[in-house]
């Protein structure tokens, strides 16, 4: 072994600790029924339980919703920081990037303090709002680093070739800055899909995401179940994100 | 008024950026079908003259017409030219055929001419098998050919070259060279071509404007510029010269390197400083020292293809280059001659460096932003306003910025046969001009000093 490649151990140690174990881990519960037999059951209850099914439908159409919003503020905001006539100095991209160095918890509750004192009652509306608040930034980032480091003479041939700003935008930015977009949407998406925390405090859990049922099941000690779920939830955002992963091979959009 | 022969005219344009002064009251004129040629030193404002012809950023002050009418308020989509980018900026998510689609697609032209005109393109840049191939799969030359191609295929009044072969190596862009010439005669349009390569400036303009610090110091056809150039940066820019220092004594009659020549240039007055150019080819060489003029001592001799490069020292102590087809042994004794018309004599810029400011106290002058010791003058006091002068000999140069009154860079470096002329930019942005025996690099950091005896003070009567 090279002096090099010993220093990954350390690394790798870790990863077997903490990534390959606990997916085993998961993997092999969802295999599991309650006496540690070998079973599919726990996969197909999924299929007929009509609870599991609707919660999963209502968290994808969330999660979307929650999506589009945030490529819809995101992007222009990207595009605005990358700008450099438009923002002179990194301190707006800090405050932009600030809210993600608080805890989510913590600042979903304050959210929740906040539509409480104005006396706006808890429901969908306050689950997106708190959703786009907290995933914003994850949005804004990876597309803000493809459009920062785009060259800018893409923009100026296209001028010259006779496109108007308007048509430089969506002709050659948007395009060029796909990579940036499927980041962000990955980002953005997958944590929507699975998390509870934020549902329970901003709907006082009258809305329930997936992510919900499986914290609900592992909780009431439904620990194969839960698994189960968690499995599934995995292989879905898996093929997702090979899905987006293929389209783009440099989607090198920063965070991921 | 009937349509002018030029295409392109601009006067008077003034651009700074940040408040540093980028170009200088550029005037230049453009014939239609012209190929022309900015060149200049990097950092020179070639690009930036040329960006502001297509129309990315404005101009401080003055005009730039196109067939006679000013284009300063319409935005670079609507300008009838096209631009070949220095890294040719093809779009990275469209393949070669839709690259070059691009701007008739947003012209709205039929799907059928577009496909026309696009083969048609293809084939002037010998790239017909690659329609379908993505932009990041060719290697530079083709790139260079789709660029090239994408901006031909809008049939543009003018086509404007941001140091296309820059990126190219030496003998690809020889080839590209040719094929730029030889599009340019086929289809008739004007070419504006930015480079820094005179070589390439020579082989393939109709006219060269060369530039230096944001001025065009001279702009003529190839053989102007090289066999007359108006000053020593011109001279020393395009070509190998040898840029001595010189006096016309009265007109056809030159002194330099110790002794007197014979020219042919008249009108500079009697006794004045000149600086005097001879090409390395024109100087002439040989054993037989019966017909010639001066003399020296062959230093080195180097074969380069064509010909030998000879440095020989004269024997009034100059270094002179020459080339010849002819062999020289090193230490062999030789004489020179040089025919009348083969001297080029040019006007000094400047004889001395020469400053107005004002007077710190009584012994002490304001240069660069610092204070200068300088021996008293009667009747001048502190807070005068005045004119400081001192010869180009009397800077002396440090090695440290600290050892110096003020730091400052070498910027400039010309070789006049038995010493250096180097322009020096002081910390606060002023030219200086230094004569020096030693060495120094472009780049190189220094200190300034001056002896107090050395800076004449001159009251100034505004």
């Amino acid at each position: 072994m090279t002096k090099r490649s010993t220093w990954s151990i350390p690394y790798l140690v870790f990863l077997v600790i903490f990534v390959v174990l606990p997916l085993l881990l998961v993997a092999i519960y969802a295999f599991q029924d309650a006496g540690g037999r070998f079973t599919f059951s726990n996969i197909l209850r999924f299929f007929s339980d009509g609870d599991a099914l609707s919660t999963f439908a209502v968290s994808i159409e969330i999660a979307i919703e929650n999506t589009l919003i945030c490529i819809l503020l995101g992007y222009p905001a990207a595009w605005i920081l990358a700008n450099k006539k438009l923002n002179r100095s990194a301190v707006t991209i800090i405050l932009f990037i600030l809210p993600m160095w608080i805890n989510a918890l913590m600042r979903t509750l304050a959210t929740a303090e906040l539509f409480n004192m104005f006396g706006i009652p808890l429901g969908k509306g306050t689950l997106i709002f708190g959703m786009v608040y907290d995933y914003l930034p994850f949005m804004i980032y990876p597309i803000y680093n493809v459009l920062e480091k785009m060259d800018k003479s893409y923009s100026e041939a296209a001028q010259d070739l006779g496109a108007t700003p308007w048509q430089v935008f969506w002709k050659i930015t948007v395009p060029i800055s796909k990579p940036g977009i499927i980041s962000g949407v990955m980002m953005v998406f997958m944590p929507t899909v699975s998390t509870f925390a934020i549902s329970e405090f901003l709907t006082n859990s009258k809305i329930k995401l997936f992510g919900s049922i499986i914290q609900e099941n592992i909780n009431s000690s439904m620990w194969n179940y839960g698994a189960a779920l968690a499995f599934i939830m995995l292989i879905i955002i898996g093929i997702t994100s090979l899905l987006a992963g293929n389209d783009d091979k440099e989607a090198a959009g920063g965070l991921i | 008024m009937a349509a002018s022969e030029y295409i392109i005219e601009i006067q008077n344009l003034c651009k700074s950026f940040d408040g540093i002064k980028v170009l200088e009251d550029i005037n230049l004129k453009i014939r239609k079908g012209e190929f022309v040629t900015l060149l200049g030193p990097s950092g020179c404002g070639k690009t930036t003259l040329l960006r502001q012809i297509a129309g990315f950023i404005a101009p401080d002050s003055g005009t730039i017409l196109m067939d006679g009418k000013d284009i300063s308020g319409i935005p670079p989509y609507k300008r009838p030219l096209n631009t070949v980018f220095q890294r040719y900026a093809l779009f990275p998510h469209l393949d070669v055929y839709e690259n070059i689609a691009f701007g008739l697609k947003l012209a709205g032209v039929p799907r059928a001419e577009i496909d026309k005109r696009v083969k048609k393109m293809l084939k002037l840049v010998s790239m017909s098998d690659y329609e379908d191939r993505a932009v990041d799969s060719l290697s530079g030359g083709q790139q260079q050919r789709v660029a090239i191609a994408r901006a031909l295929v809008n049939q543009p009044k003018v086509l404007l070259l941001d140091e296309p072969l820059a990126a190219l190596d030496l003998k690809m862009r020889k080839d590209m060279q040719i094929e730029l010439k030889e599009m340019h005669r086929k289809l008739g349009i004007t070419f504006i071509y930015v480079t820094h390569d005179q070589e390439e400036a020579m082989t393939l303009s109709d006219t060269i404007a060369v530039f230096n610090e944001g001025r065009i110091l001279q702009i003529g056809t190839p053989t102007d510029v090289y066999n007359e150039p108006q000053n020593a940066f011109v001279a020393d820019f395009i070509g190998e010269s040898n840029i001595l220092d010189g006096r016309m004594i009265c007109d056809r009659k030159v002194e330099f390197i110790g002794n007197e020549f014979e020219c042919v240039d008249e009108g500079f007055g009697e006794n004045v400083l000149v600086d005097v150019v001879m090409r390395p080819e024109d100087i002439e060489i040989r054993r037989d020292q019966s017909k010639a003029v001066f003399f020296g001592t062959v230093t080195s001799c180097t074969f380069k293809g064509v010909f030998n490069q000879i440095f020989v020292n004269t024997d009034e102590g100059y270094e002179l280059m020459i080339q010849n087809y002819r062999k020289y042994e090193v230490g062999e004794r030789v004489g020179m001659m040089i025919q009348p018309g083969n001297i080029q004599v040019m006007r000094k810029e400047r004889i001395c460096n020469s400053f107005d400011t004002y007077m710190v106290d009584e012994t002490h002058v304001e240069l660069f932003g610092e204070s200068f010791e300088c021996s008293p003058v009667a009747g001048i006091s502190a807070g005068d306003a005045v004119t400081a002068e001192f010869s180009f000999r009397a800077v002396d140069l440090q090695d440290h910025q600290e050892d110096g009154v003020v730091g400052a860079e070498v910027h400039f470096i010309l070789y006049k046969g038995n010493h250096y002329h180097l322009t020096v930019v002081a910390d606060d942005g002023t030219h200086v001009y230094v004569d020096t025996d030693d060495i120094w690099d472009k780049g190189d950091l220094v200190g300034i000093n001056i002896k107090a005896k050395d800076i004449k003070i001159r009251k100034r009567n505004d």
